[in-house]
């Protein structure tokens, strides 16, 4: 036994048999935590130093670039930081701080964050887009084990629209997903933060436009730095459109509608292709990319002028005298008058005891059909609209593609309205006055196109019957007949000649004749309020007449018709020098092709897309 | 013993050099060696002087430590927020509060050798009491917590070797409870944090907690077998903090596993008995108190350290005897180890 050399204690072997068995009972002690995290539950501990070091990180698949028929680049991406919160680990008081970190606003931030927990927790939260140098910095230093290692970048193509806009209605921008758009049918199948395309072309194309996400699976370490990567599924970038506009005469229609408000469409009629499209005014798609503050869509939204408003396909506006030409191709087919008809104009003339005055207030005199178009006489029109019926009108104006949609390959897209007898019982419950078919004769009254139905509508006159569906779209198949109608050659022959003569016989339209180019066209003014007094009185802009020219070339082969809406232009001859720029332009690039053979890159002298970025390295094709 | 030592240095090494290897301290497990020459040089010199002669010194090794104690208040570098070193040259530090460790174990052998009687009345717990409380006080005031309460086990064994009476424990242990509730409010915030982490790691998850989880992560994913040299993921990727330092045992654990664990517990758990056998052994009641003393401390270090890295004690950064790296905690343990061979050497009556 123990033996205790000079020592009395009697009790010293039993004191270090005591601190034996504590050693032996911490000891225990010590195994059973080891024995029940190491043997015990292994596997929880092994899946929890897996969620330690392993992260899926999205890899976002570049957007398709958008082309124009040349394959000049309108739309382009460049490379940017998005930042985007896990949902694992974030803590609500991490909020706050990322959320200054950032320069966002912590209220939205918060809700933002809230929105998302009632989402599974594999979405992660976008936070923000284009991040800029300061906001990197802060992210690297913060996005560690300690601080917020919810914090993720990733690298993102990043959507580029020509600054200012080029074609911007038509094109429309990309936004984060909404949440009234996640509930709807047409996003059913989306997440939240999602991209997508929320106007014109981004919209309508989406799916084309929209590539497949990849993922990469990486091993990281407590500074978030990836050590490893363990798994790539490669993002599928979108395909690229190329639209049948032709950003040469984009850029022509854009820069005479200037300073005005209004809408410019070319078509060119054989094939439905729409060479450009500008409505006025414009904005920045750029503002919409990420997040736009909500002050400035406020500004947006409320701005008078309507910059968001896409007039090409929405605006629904009486036609005023670009209207005549169908009045008279429905009297000449119907039968109700023949080509030889003539009026008297005095300068106005009594209908169902009512005057109705002519523009022209001394009278044009003796006018035929021939003159009348050229001159745009009222009173010809008056009787012409009385003799052939409100009926006839509208089956030849319907039969032309007004007053229904033209199926364009863009959302958002208005009817318009062909008045009939039919229609008022339908819409108002009354029974249609003969006095109001006098009105509608001179393309005023209830009658209303937007641009593209009217650009639509000649189109298909001018291809002798034959509407090609008009289309946003170069995808190499041939173009679409949307519908045809027997229309008698020489009666076509009569009206379309009559536009020629408004430009190149001393019409309404003979300011814009040029020497070269045969332009034929059609001047209209339409009343926005009926009553001559607000008119002049007021002198409010927002009653002003609305100034329209449609004008084709040539007259044997029409292979461009162009409509320019001038919004409060006061009159209709003011329109006509936007389309007599736009057909030039295409005349003028025709012939230059023939000479060197090649496009040539007008836009690019005037205005490059994304030329104006500060460093043109970011972007990435 | 020597050799049982060595051992556990040589796995502490190892696990030094596994864990730092790619990281700004892969230096460390060669300072390590060389802090280790340096603990058996000191060994050595301790074990030769008889220990009978330092306990004779302890008036003088009491003031001089007391001394550097209150100097670290005064020069020490402020590290975490705590001063516990003092600067020396070539960016050497020194912890005076692990020369305390040192003392305290020689002073309570000495105070209680030199009575006479297997009973301690009030009085002489008083005393004991407050000598131990002088330097305890000055190293909390650093603060910290975990040496402090290090120099408790060699108070608390050496009263229980020195003849104690049930009475007197149990009004320690009364005046205890109604001390703990006003030490609670006296605990600097960290401190109190780390003790309620203690009781509730998912409490702050990336506070306080973090080190705790992740250390009980760490050495789950060691499992059975571990994950191999420098091949835990969560030590090597450092998702688990201070792992060459206070959680060293947790890297050892992930990469070496329940097994890696049994064989390092069987060595500290053979040093220890060995220490109890010199406690038998030895030639009178100081050699018992050196060396249950000894014992005490290392079992109170393992029990701590070993017990927070799997969440079953609070986080107090007490480093765990020959595997943490550090120069001050490897120099007293051999120092200590050296005492222990000292009264072996002596074993055969002087």
């Amino acid at each position: 036994m123990v033996r205790f050399v000079h020592d009395e204690t009697y009790s010293g072997a039993a004191k270090v048999a005591v601190f034996q068995y504590l050693t032996v009972a911490v000891f225990i002690f010590l195994l059973v935590g080891y024995w029940d995290l190491q043997v015990r539950n292994e596997g929880l501990y092994n899946s929890k130093a897996q969620q330690n070091q392993i992260k899926s990180l999205p890899m976002p698949a570049p957007r398709g670039r958008i082309l124009d028929r040349d394959g000049r680049v309108i739309v382009d991406n460049h490379a940017s930081f998005r930042l985007v919160l896990s949902r694992e680990g974030l803590r609500d008081d991490h909020v706050e701080p990322i959320a200054r970190g950032l320069n966002l606003d912590v209220q939205d931030f918060q809700a933002r964050v809230r929105r998302f927990q009632r989402r599974p927790s594999y979405f992660t939260i976008p936070v923000k887009e284009e991040l800029t140098s300061g906001e990197l910095a802060f992210v690297e230093s913060h996005r560690n084990d300690l601080m917020f290692p919810e914090m993720e970048l990733i690298k993102s193509q990043f959507r580029l629209y020509p600054k200012d806009g080029i074609a911007s209605h038509l094109i429309g921008y990309v936004g984060e997903i909404s949440e009234a758009e996640l509930n709807s049918q047409e996003w059913a199948n989306h997440n939240p933060g999602d991209l997508i395309g929320k106007m014109g072309v981004e919209r309508f194309y989406n799916d084309t436009l929209t590539g497949i996400d990849g993922q990469r699976q990486v091993r990281v370490d407590n500074r978030m730095n990836t050590r490893e990567v363990l798994g790539m599924k490669p993002a599928v970038p979108g395909k690229d459109l190329r639209l049948t506009i032709d950003l040469d005469l984009q850029t022509v229609a854009e820069m005479a509608l200037e300073g005005k408000r209004g809408a410019v469409i070319a078509i060119a009629p054989a094939t439905g292709d729409i060479l450009a499209y500008a409505s006025a005014p414009g904005y920045d798609p750029n503002l919409f990319v990420g997040r736009m503050k909500s002050s400035e869509l406020k500004g947006l939204l409320e701005d008078p002028t309507k910059p968001l408003f896409n007039r090409v396909i929405q605006s629904q506006l009486a036609p005023g005298s670009t209207f005549k030409p169908f009045v008279a191709l429905a009297a000449l087919e119907s039968g109700a008058i023949d080509e030889n008809f003539s009026v008297h104009c005095a300068g106005s003339a009594t209908f169902y005891g009512r005057v109705f005055k002519c523009h022209k207030k001394g009278g044009h005199g003796t006018v035929n059909l021939h003159s009348a178009i050229a001159q745009s006489c009222d009173v010809y029109f008056y009787n012409v609209g009385r003799m052939t019926g409100i009926d006839t009108i509208a089956k030849y104006a319907q039969m032309a593609g007004l007053g229904k949609k033209t199926g364009i390959d863009l959302p958002g897209e208005k009817e318009g309205v062909v008045p009939s007898s039919a229609w008022k019982i339908r819409t108002q419950r009354e029974k249609w006055y003969e006095g109001e078919t006098i009105s509608v004769a001179i393309g005023q009254g209830a009658v209303t196109v937007t641009p593209l139905q009217l650009a639509y509508a000649y189109s298909g006159l001018l291809n002798n019957g034959v509407w090609m569906r008009p289309h946003i779209l170069d995808d190499g198949h041939p173009p679409q007949v949307d519908h045809t109608a027997d229309i008698n050659p020489l009666n076509l022959a009569k009206v379309l000649d009559g536009m020629c003569a408004v430009v190149n016989e001393g019409g309404t339209g003979a300011a814009v004749h040029m020497s070269d180019i045969v332009l034929c066209g059609k001047t209209g003014t339409a009343q926005r309020a009926s009553n001559d007094l607000l008119k002049t009185k007021l002198g409010e802009e927002a009653f002003r007449d609305d100034a329209w020219f449609v004008g084709f070339a040539s007259r044997e082969n029409p292979e461009i018709v162009v409509v320019a809406l001038y919004e409060n232009g006061m009159h209709g001859p003011l329109a006509a020098p936007i389309v007599r720029d736009v057909i030039k332009a295409f005349y003028d690039k025709k012939a230059r092709q023939k000479q060197s053979g090649a496009p040539q890159n007008l836009a690019a002298a005037v205005r490059v897309p994304g030329s104006d970025l500060a460093s043109p390295g970011l972007r990435s094709r | 013993m020597l050799l049982i030592a060595l051992a556990i240095c040589s796995l502490g090494i190892l696990q030094i050099y596994s864990a730092t290897h790619a990281t700004a301290f892969r230096s460390a497990w060669m300072k390590q060696c060389v802090w280790l020459a340096c603990g058996l040089f000191l060994m050595w010199i301790l074990a030769r002087v008889d220990y009978h002669n330092l306990l004779s010194q302890v008036p003088i090794l009491y003031g001089i430590t007391l001394a550097f104690l209150a100097l670290t208040l005064v020069v020490g570098s402020y590290v975490w927020g705590s001063k516990r070193w003092i600067p020396l040259f070539y960016g050497l530090r020194f912890q005076p509060s692990e020369l305390g460790k040192l003392v305290i174990v020689l002073l309570v052998a000495r105070y209680l050798s030199e009575m006479r009687s297997d009973r301690l009345d009030w009085r002489d717990l008083l005393k004991l009491g407050i000598a131990v409380g002088i330097p305890a006080g000055l190293v909390l005031a650093e603060p910290d917590l975990g040496t402090t309460l290090t120099y408790i086990p060699i108070l608390a064994v050496g009263i229980f070797f020195g003849g104690f009476r049930w009475q007197h424990a149990l009004m320690v242990l009364l005046a205890a409870a109604v001390l703990l509730p006003a030490g609670w409010v006296l605990l600097k915030d960290y401190q109190r944090a780390r003790l309620v982490t203690f009781l509730d790691p998912m409490r702050d998850p990336m506070g306080a907690g973090y080190q705790v989880i992740q250390s009980k992560i760490a050495v789950g994913a060691g499992g059975m077998w571990g994950e191999g040299v420098a091949r835990g993921s969560q030590t090597q990727l450092r998702f688990l903090p201070a792992a060459h330092t206070d959680f060293v045992i947790s890297a050892f654990a992930e990469e070496h596993g329940f097994v890696g664990i049994l064989v390092l517990f069987a060595l500290y758990f053979l040093l220890l008995m060995q220490i109890v056998q010199n406690a038998q052994k030895a030639p009178d009641r100081a050699g018992v108190f050196i060396c249950m003393g000894v014992g005490s401390l290392l079992l109170f270090h393992l029990l701590v350290n070993a017990g927070m890295a799997v969440g079953r004690m609070p986080v107090t950064g007490i480093p765990l005897p020959l595997m943490s790296y550090g120069g001050s905690s490897m120099m007293s343990v051999f120092a200590m180890l050296g005492l222990v061979n000292n009264v072996r050497l002596r074993r055969f009556g002087s």
